[in-house]
């Protein structure tokens, strides 16, 4: 099982969670089953989203493999000067 | 003088890479040959003049241009009806919005119309023949006002994001974000001291030199051509695309030079206007802001207002941190505070730690990034209240920072990557504790600060393509203008994977057509991501040209090995080839040698700065005199160490600044008062020391030569240093940033040095 931090952003499909075990083998997979079980999630993302997996920031994630111990947050898109 | 980490020094050294070379385009530079957005021409070209609002809040009624359109030489006219209705921007997605007012001025100086006309003064006369009926709305101009209970909205349907459930009514909190880690009761139930204390900062321009200018031309086959000065030209193609409703192909961005940046040109102001101007002029149009423009139209940072709680125990460990963190974003939503809330207790280990963040609408232009954008703030709260705890439990306050440092391993509060890497936070106190400065004695009326600072540096996606000349020289060009030297640090690491000098390495900036998609120069990326994708193709390159040896030599590839720019037989069977020897017969071994090297990249490594600063303060007056000034930095690896000190000094002159000096002064109808730099303040040369500079070399992991991002950590740790040296120098403790003369003689006179 994944471990997902969602952030207080996501929280509000989630009733009020943002830890969370999904069960994917990557990003696409993971957004799939987290809008499967809390519907609307995935338009949400839409505007844009960064990943940390594993301690890896990803700006642009999409399609990474996911190992079952992985750990994934979710972070607003980044900017710096 | 440089410190280098243990982990540093068993790896290779380099031949190229933390060697001085003269900059490539230096001489551009200082001959005037360098060519910024205001100095292209183009024939038959013509000028474009925004209109703008007068006023910081006000219904927008009606709009005519007609007299506007008769007037001598006016060629074309725009407002907000010749543009497509707004559709969300990535990354930034009420940039359309902000870019022409369509329902509403929502702040003054925001573009309401623009006119093109054969010269700039018939522009701007036209300009001045548009008629608008307005109709007034109070204004909010702080986070007091904005968050007051019914105040003036600044979008009546704004409803907070972040907050479960959704509140029932709109507000001008645009979002509200949390983080919480451990249990806050306990960790304060532990602590032997609690201090709690309120910050507040201005808002702080920029100050980039050359204002932002553009030049369009739109031909009648659909297609535009933009000269621009910005940190990123794929972003002005997309953006300006967008916000035309255009497919990003038919626009073309050459990149300008550019007269500095510092995260202000990150987004785009004019060229949409100019693009369709030139549209319908059928002429080249340029656009050039004034200074006035500038401060009053673009985004400067936000104003903020902080309170921080920290516990500690008696030998000084934190055991629990509190934030609560508003920061303006100005018209349209943003995500400052948000950054805010990475940033703030992230140089520590606190186990229990509660924030909260607020993201606050205010009638001022929208925010845009300046170097380490949010994280200044929220260091001059936790930075200057860690002092105060130093003072009380009379401990160092280098020790006391030390004893609580992240290291790797340690969980990073920035909420991102669960686990820090390889960091050099303890290292850059470490050196400011040995350095000769710390020990220096200081006078009457002086005082010496400490302050620390944490940037977490971005990487994302960036392109190079290197071509092999017949001469045995390398072109690098590169996505990514040149903001900060970036030219230099890309030679030298080409000249470090090709084994040839960096003098023969010609590197460039490519337009949006001659090189692959590069993300902004942002977060402290250019040297990191595109200086991997620099490395990448000329490692394809290098096995290019050994190939192409084994064809001169009829041998195996892998007879050859590639050392210090040549290919040598493994075996010594033949004399070694030399770049410039292969490259010379490249039309008889397979054509010619190039590469390319694209990414998304990954690994980008936190930095660290570490700053002292000794000051003397005049209690007559209240004016503050820097006498000298020490900063520490975790480079990774210095690839150009000239321009890794320049970054160093440019943070902290710029920190000086809000320390001291800068901020944007509004009148009651919220109309700025001192928009220029006369009125607004950046320090020049003969306000400063000279900025003495440690580059701490504890290197990325994650990189090849172990690059981190050094533009912007610099600027984090300047405001809380200068307050903690007046603290240190005549006993008062300010929390309102700029500490400008009147502030610190009011706080010298109504305190007496008894309030720290």
């Amino acid at each position: 099982m994944i471990k997902v931090f969602l952030g207080s952003n996501l929280k509000s499909f989630t009733n009020g969670s943002e830890v969370l075990e999904i069960e994917a083998t990557s990003v696409r997979s993971l957004i799939k089953e987290l809008n499967r079980q809390y519907p609307g999630i995935e338009d949400a993302l839409e505007s844009g989203f960064a990943l940390a997996i594993d301690g890896e920031v990803i700006a642009n994630p999409g399609y990474e493999k996911l190992k079952e111990t992985s750990e994934v947050r979710f972070l607003s898109p980044m900017q710096g000067g | 003088m440089s410190v280098v980490a243990e982990d540093k020094k068993v790896k290779q050294s380099y031949k190229h890479v933390g060697t001085r070379p003269v900059r490539h385009d230096g001489l551009e530079k200082i001959n005037g040959k360098a060519r910024f957005a205001a100095d292209i021409i183009k024939p038959r070209m013509i000028h474009g003049h925004v209109l703008r609002s007068p006023h910081a809040h006000a219904k927008i009624l009606s709009i005519d241009t007609t007299e506007a359109e008769a007037m001598p030489g006016v060629k074309a006219v725009v407002t907000a009806s010749d543009f497509p209705l707004p559709k969300k921007d990535e990354g930034f997605p009420h940039r359309p919005k902000n870019l022409i007012a369509r329902d509403k001025v929502r702040y003054e100086g925001q573009t309401v119309a623009a006119v093109a006309a054969t010269t700039r003064r018939q522009a701007r006369e036209a300009a001045a023949k548009i008629i608008v009926n307005y109709e007034e709305l109070p204004a909010v101009m702080t986070i007091d006002e904005a968050m007051a209970e019914d105040a003036p909205l600044v979008h009546e349907d704004l409803i907070t994001k972040g907050i479960d459930p959704k509140e029932a009514k709109p507000s001008n909190i645009a979002e509200s974000n949390f983080y919480e880690c451990g249990d806050i009761d306990v960790g304060f139930k532990e602590a032997d001291f609690i201090f709690e204390h309120e910050f507040s900062t201005e808002a702080f321009h920029q100050g980039y030199i050359e204002p932002h200018a553009c030049l369009a031309d739109t031909g009648k086959d659909g297609r535009s051509e933009i000269w621009c000065s910005s940190q990123g030209h794929f972003m002005v193609r997309s953006a300006t695309a967008n916000m035309l409703g255009w497919e990003t192909s038919k626009i073309k961005v050459i990149p300008a030079e550019i007269g500095g940046g510092f995260g202000g040109k990150t987004t785009i102001y004019l060229e949409p206007l100019a693009v369709k101007l030139s549209q319908k002029a059928d002429r080249p149009v340029k656009m050039v802001m004034t200074r006035d423009e500038v401060f009053r139209a673009t985004g400067p940072t936000p104003g903020t207002k902080i309170h921080v709680k920290i516990g500690v125990k008696n030998n000084g460990e934190i055991t629990a941190g509190k934030a609560w963190l508003a920061y303006e974003s100005g018209a349209f939503p943003g995500s400052w505070a948000k950054l805010g809330k990475w940033c703030v207790f992230a140089c520590y280990n606190i186990p229990n730690i509660q924030i909260e963040a607020l993201e606050v609408l205010v009638n001022k232009p929208v925010n845009i990034a300046y170097r380490a954008p949010s994280a200044p703030m929220a260091a001059f709260a936790t930075e200057t209240v860690l002092d105060q705890i130093a003072k009380k439990i009379k401990m160092d306050p280098i020790e006391i920072r030390l004893l609580n440092a992240v290291e790797e391993g340690d969980y990073n509060h920035s909420e991102m990557v669960g686990t820090f890497q390889r960091i050099g936070l303890k290292e850059t106190l470490e050196a400011i504790r040995n350095h000769p400065n710390y020990k220096i004695p200081l006078g009457p009326n002086q005082g010496r600060g400490i302050a620390t600072g944490f940037w977490f540096n971005i990487a994302e996606s960036s392109s190079a393509t290197v071509n092999l000349t017949e001469d045995g020289k390398a072109v690098v060009i590169t996505g990514s203008p040149d903001i900060g030297g970036s030219r230099a640090s890309m030679a030298l690491m080409a000249a470090e994977e090709l084994g040839i000098d960096a003098k023969l390495i010609q590197p460039l900036v490519g337009d949006t057509e001659a090189v692959g998609f590069t993300d902004v120069t942002e977060g402290s990326r250019a040297t990191f991501a595109t200086g991997l994708a620099v490395v990448k193709a000329c490692q394809k390159l290098v096995v290019q040209l050994k190939e192409r040896a084994s064809i001169m030599w009829e041998c195996s590839v892998d007879d050859i090995d590639w050392v210090d720019g040549s290919a040598v037989h493994k075996e010594g069977k033949e004399p070694s080839l030399s770049l410039a020897e292969i490259t010379a017969k490249a039309k008889k071994t397979g054509g010619p040698l190039n590469a390319t090297g694209s990414l998304e990249a990954k690994g980008q490594g936190p930095g660290f700065s570490t700053q002292m600063c000794d000051l003397e303060v005049d209690p007559e007056t209240g004016r503050v005199t820097i006498l000298r000034y020490t900063t520490a930095q975790d480079a990774g690896t210095a690839i150009h160490p000239s321009y890794v000190e320049g970054q160093m000094q440019g943070g902290v002159a710029q920190g000086i600044g809000w320390a001291l000096n800068e901020e944007y002064i509004h009148n009651k109808n919220g109309m700025m008062e001192n928009p220029g730099f006369l009125d607004y303040r950046i320090p020049v040369a003969s306000d400063m020391p000279m900025i003495e500079t440690i580059i701490v070399e504890v290197p990325n992991p994650k990189h090849p030569y172990g690059v981190r991002g050094v533009g912007e950590v610099g600027i984090v740790p300047p405001l809380p240093a200068v307050a903690n040296a007046i603290h240190d120098a005549v006993g008062i403790r300010l929390r309102d940033a700029p500490m400008s003369p009147v502030r610190v003689l009011a706080a010298l006179n109504q305190e007496n040095g008894t309030n720290g």
